[in-house]
């Protein structure tokens, strides 16, 4: 039975859809649920009661939505091109899944194990913006039109901001591997070891850019209700846009699972002492993804021209500047090689 | 079969017929996509060659960020199709000659080339053993052809500078914001709170 799953084709093939499986089915399910916090936390926040009537303390009204988007019609626009219009939310699905391939769980909790991951994820999340343009192309009306623009020129320039900050992480650990940048950040002193420290300024600017490639509020231009309605969205109905929305949210989950793997230590347990685990990272992961919540609510949105500004003029420079300060930090091995985990062995 | 020839036939048809639906589609945001589709399965292909580096590069820069300036610029297009499609009749037997030439040359060319038994190793740099080809790939560019990779870098620079000096047009007369001055701003200076009872004016 062992010699089946590790030596044939066929075994090996079983295995790794057993592990995807493992992967999406709980990340599905949890989805549910984050949604739910989504507007309990906003909720609470403004003083309103919040999802309240299906099931225990409307438990399971994310279940009840997704039924709902289910068995709606779906409507075509006139002239929409019928192709890409049903692949645009696919791809923006499919792109937010195929991420967590490579993201660790635990010590050697990943589904592949690959040299050049954040590259991956870094790649796979600049994919993400085709579904978008995709979507408001095809829908061949002005408002998704503008919206995709609108989106994507969004997404593109905080993706700058969000890569150079990732280079300055692999500077510290001198790996592109996740499992070994969280465990570059193993040390003597618990929560304290983790690159929050280190790089503390960056853990702002990587949120912040977060938060404007997840298209989340205070970003939420290409859906700003009072100007374009919903952006590239407003043609879709039923499950195309249930697939829009869930990729959507996976890629807040990615981002969340980004900042606790880069900064936070991942499994790693905050105390020297308490053994690490799966636990440690999915609590560091719901206390971004409150973070997340907490910031929607209580933050006006941005400007378009604001949005661009600070992308350009202020998170790019700030970024690139610390990358050049880390790269001599990690040369000379400053603060006893605290930016040069690599050079002194731990 | 391996499932790594599998593989490589499954990107290398997509490959090809990616670029193939490039040239004959009709629609040219949907050209641009087959596009995206031949680069993301070459990058396939460098990932089966060992060179994931190489490939995650190809997708971001080339996927991730070319293509989509290209969609942008297709998109903005007012193009009619049945004219295109006139003039690309005009110009085929022109472009199949070119075509038909350029393939009998390089069949020339490299019909009769020969290597020496390792010359293609020669000229490959070496592999270091023990170092992943990321490391690998960063030894090379930044220590033994560092000022190679500086001079490009340059000309990449000149020439970035170039196109943005061309393209830039100051206009003198218009309106500004000056974002530092607003934010500057103290807004005991510039308002002020009255509280007006119900049923009054000011």
């Amino acid at each position: 039975m062992a010699d089946f799953f590790a030596n044939t084709y066929l075994g090996m093939a079983l295995v790794i859809i057993g592990q995807v499986f493992l992967i999406v089915i709980p990340l599905l399910v949890a989805l549910a649920f984050l949604m739910y916090a989504d507007r309990k936390i906003w909720a609470a926040v403004q003083m309103r009661r919040g999802p309240n009537v299906v099931g225990v303390f409307g438990l399971l009204q994310s279940f009840a939505d997704f039924l709902k988007y289910i068995v709606k019609e779906v409507v075509f626009p006139a002239g929409a091109d019928k192709v890409v219009f049903l692949l645009a939310p696919m791809i923006s699905l499919v792109m937010a899944l195929i991420a967590w391939a490579v993201i660790p769980f635990n010590d050697d909790w990943v589904l592949s194990d690959i040299n050049v991951a954040i590259l991956y994820v870094f790649a796979v999340s600049s994919l993400e913006v085709y579904g978008v343009i995709m979507g408001g192309w095809a829908s061949n009306s002005k408002y998704p039109f503008l919206g995709s623009l609108r989106s994507a020129a969004q997404m593109i320039s905080y993706e700058v901001s969000i890569g150079l900050i990732i280079v300055g992480v692999i500077i510290s650990s001198g790996s592109m591997n996740f499992g070994d940048i969280v465990r570059a950040q193993d040390g003597n002193y618990g929560l304290f070891s983790w690159y929050w420290v280190p790089h503390f300024p960056m853990l702002f600017l990587f949120f912040i850019s977060a938060l404007a490639e997840t298209n989340r509020p205070p970003f939420d231009l290409p859906e700003a209700e009072s100007e374009l309605v919903a952006g590239y969205q407003v043609e879709y109905s039923s499950t195309p846009f249930l697939l829009f929305m869930i990729g959507e949210l996976v890629a807040v989950v990615l981002m969340c699972a980004l900042t606790s793997l880069l900064f936070f230590g991942g499994w790693l347990s905050p105390i020297p002492g308490l053994p690490d685990g799966i636990l440690w990272m999915v609590g560091k992961m719901l206390f971004v993804f409150f973070i997340f919540s907490m910031v929607k609510a209580i933050t006006p949105r941005y400007r378009y021209d604001q949005l661009m500004r600070i992308g350009w003029k202020v998170f790019l420079p700030l970024s690139l500047g610390w990358v050049v300060i880390v790269a001599f930090l990690a040369k000379f091995e400053a603060f006893g090689g605290a930016y040069a985990r690599w050079a002194i062995g731990g | 079969m391996t499932i790594a020839a599998l593989a490589f036939y499954l990107f290398a048809i997509c490959a090809i017929a990616g670029g193939l639906f490039t040239v004959i589609s009709r629609n040219p945001v949907h050209s641009v996509l087959w596009l995206i589709l031949a680069f993301l399965s070459s990058a396939g292909l460098f990932v089966l060659l060992g060179a994931e580096f190489v490939a995650m590069l190809l997708v971001i820069v080339y996927v991730g960020a070319v293509a989509v300036l290209f969609l942008f610029v297709v998109m903005m297009l007012d193009i009619d199709f049945a004219e295109l499609k006139a003039e690309m009749a005009k110009y085929m037997p022109l472009a199949l000659l070119i075509g038909v030439v350029i393939l009998m040359q390089f069949g020339l060319a490299y019909g009769v080339w020969d290597y020496a038994e390792h010359a293609q190793d020669a000229r490959a740099a070496v592999m270091p053993e023990g170092v992943e080809n990321t490391a690998a790939l960063g030894m090379l560019l930044y220590d033994k052809y560092f000022l190679l990779f500086q001079l490009a870098g340059l000309i990449l620079l000149v020439a970035m500078i170039g196109a943005i000096v061309l393209t830039l047009r100051h206009r003198q007369n218009i309106k500004r914001q000056n974002v530092l001055a607003q934010m500057w701003r103290d807004p005991a200076k510039a308002m002020e709170l009255k509280d007006v009872k119900p049923g009054q004016g000011l």
